[in-house]
């Protein structure tokens, strides 16, 4: 039986088992919104405006684990997305967009409501497609699902003529996909994980700095282990907050530009810097000569381009976070037996005299509330359990700085707006 | 130091732009660019010419890679290689001169493609350095036209592994 495309789409988002929709409707992607009236299995929810649509999307996915997938119409409604594109794009979310475009007949015809989004959001999605034959919507769903969740996440937006949704054809669903020049690495080299695994045995004052890597890996429990076999301290970037429990001895808060004291003079100090799924960001690393002078640098990301993009790196490990930690795991609990507990006492005694000299602070005030002490409060009363949204500015950061979280993953606020 | 790579690239609207935005959305430079489909005409082959130190270039081969269009990126620097441009240049010598620039012409290995009653049209092929001597040697004569291809680049046979 033949379909129609915005009947096929919507066939696709349930192969794909997407729950939850968010958009904003508009004169070319109303095909897709009468299909999406009579559906039960796919909720639309609607918002007032695309960029809460796309943010929204965004946050679903962060607070899920699931692909974020926002739907909007051509030219106005799709340009509004592009702030939640570019936000979803540097902080690695796994997001599907799609925006109705204007019939294939009428692109480049500068038509009404008509905005070359392709061409817009190349830089800031991670991939983006315009489909111009209805015989190739689901091929392109099923990719853009695909390339969205896997490898380092990211947004993907896909183009849709209003021909393409009102065209008729056949749903037939790929089952599987392989695109030749699309393959992720996932397992890391294992001679530079057994090299790093002897590193941090011979480290006198090691720091694990971890970010949004751990929680999109779903690596939290590995990272622990890994932090309390060897002993060694955690910092975590803002995108790392909720990869590590924030109440732990171990913990050193988040580092940087609005960092904890202790976290900051423990990198600079440190002899070995184990990033974990982080890209030493300039509010980490501020003047990239002069941070963590004194330490060798383990780096472990899934992209490549991260790694000596900004900083020098003596052991790259080129994976998946959670990959990775498993095997320095196995090879630290197998080969490299020291006794932790000894040669790490020192450098946790420094570390505990840094946390005692300049803990976060603010003045407490009778007649009006500070904000640090709202944050503060927020943790008593969740314990860390919550999801956290923020603004940009500086209720993120006292955010980032009094709210402890647990290590559950997928809590955290945004590193863009 | 300057780098010709060579990028393989799925043969689809949008992946020039893809490629020529990494360069530009990164300050990275393009000195040249040559594009073509290979003998598989769902694949292109990009060489680039392009410039910057250790570091910076390989950012661009990783960004590349990056880029899921991108099949396949070559640097030359690490492979022995040989390399080729072509210019068409239409000169129009004084009368006295056209057999001077015919000769630097054969020189050169170059060929009249193209002659007007007081024009040539000279095609000539090779790596940049011959191709800048030949143009040296012919501006005296007056260039009208000159139009000049990016780099091309393949390896020798015996360098391959």
């Amino acid at each position: 039986m033949k379909k129609t495309g915005a009947e096929i789409l919507i066939d696709c988002l349930k192969k794909e088992g997407v729950k939850h929709i968010f958009g904003y409707p508009g004169g070319v992607v109303l095909n897709i919104f009468d299909v999406l009236y009579d559906e039960k299995d796919v909720q639309l929810i609607l918002t007032r405006h695309e960029q809460g649509a796309i943010h929204a999307a965004d946050g679903y996915a962060r607070a899920s684990g699931k692909v974020g997938v926002a739907i909007v119409t051509s030219g106005p409604g799709a340009t509004n997305t592009v702030t939640g594109i570019a936000n979803a794009s540097m902080d690695s979310i796994p997001m599907v967009v799609f925006s109705g475009q204007v019939p294939t007949m009428l692109i480049g015809n500068d038509a009404f409501q008509e905005a070359d989004i392709v061409g817009i959001t190349r830089p800031c999605t991670k991939y983006n497609y315009l489909v111009k034959d209805v015989k190739d919507l689901a091929q392109t769903v099923r990719e853009a699902f695909h390339i969205a969740s896997t490898g380092r996440p990211g947004p993907v937006l896909i183009d849709l003529p209003k021909d393409v949704t009102s065209g008729k054809g056949d749903f037939i669903w790929p089952e599987h996909i392989k695109i030749r020049s699309y393959n992720p690495t996932y397992e890391g080299n294992k001679w530079m994980i057994k090299q790093a695994a002897h590193e941090i045995a011979k480290a006198k004052k090691p720091v694990i700095m971890a970010g949004g890597g751990v929680i999109l890996s779903g690596a939290s429990k590995e990272l622990r282990e890994l932090a309390e076999i060897t002993h060694v301290p955690v910092t975590m970037t803002l995108m790392g907050l909720g990869g590590f429990p924030g109440t732990s001895e171990l913990s050193l808060g988040m580092l940087g530009m609005h960092g904890t004291y202790y976290a900051n003079m423990a990198v600079q100090e440190a002899d070995l810097l184990i990033g974990i799924g982080v890209r030493f960001d300039d509010r980490v690393t501020g003047r990239v000569a002069s941070f963590a002078p004194h330490a060798k640098i383990i780096h472990i990301d899934i992209d490549p381009t991260s790694i000596k993009k900004n900083l020098r790196v003596d052991i790259p490990i080129v994976g998946d976070v959670r990959h990775v930690l498993k095997d320095m795991l196995k090879v630290l609990k197998e080969e490299v037996k020291e006794p932790w507990d000894a040669i790490r006492k020192s450098w946790l005694k420094q570390i505990k005299a840094w946390k005692q000299e300049r803990p976060l602070h603010y003045t407490y005030d009778e007649d009006k509330i500070k904000p640090q002490f709202v944050i503060e409060k927020l943790h008593e009363l969740t314990k860390g359990d919550a999801i956290i949204a923020t603004e940009v500015g500086h209720n993120q950061m006292w955010t980032a700085q009094f709210f402890k979280w647990l290590s559950r993953g997928n809590r955290r606020p945004a590193g863009l707006p | 130091m300057r780098h010709t790579i060579s990028v393989l690239v799925e043969n689809k609207f949008g992946v020039l732009s893809r490629v020529s935005g990494l360069f530009s959305g990164r300050g990275y430079n393009i000195e040249s660019l040559s594009v073509g489909e290979t003998i598989d005409p769902k694949i292109s082959i990009m060489t680039i010419v392009t410039i910057g130190d250790d570091q910076i270039i390989e950012q661009i081969t990783k960004q590349l890679n990056k880029l899921i269009d991108v099949i396949k990126v070559v640097d030359f620097m690490e492979i022995d290689h040989v390399e080729r441009e072509m210019v068409l240049i239409k000169v129009s010598p004084r009368k006295e001169d056209r057999i001077e620039v015919l000769k630097l012409a054969e020189i050169f290995r170059g060929r009249i493609i193209d002659s007007g009653s007081s024009t040539f049209t000279i095609e000539t092929t090779g790596d940049e350095g011959k191709i800048n001597a030949f143009i040296e040697l012919i501006k005296p004569f007056g260039i009208k036209e000159f139009v000049r291809t990016g780099k091309v680049a393949i390896a020798r046979e015996k360098a391959k592994k």
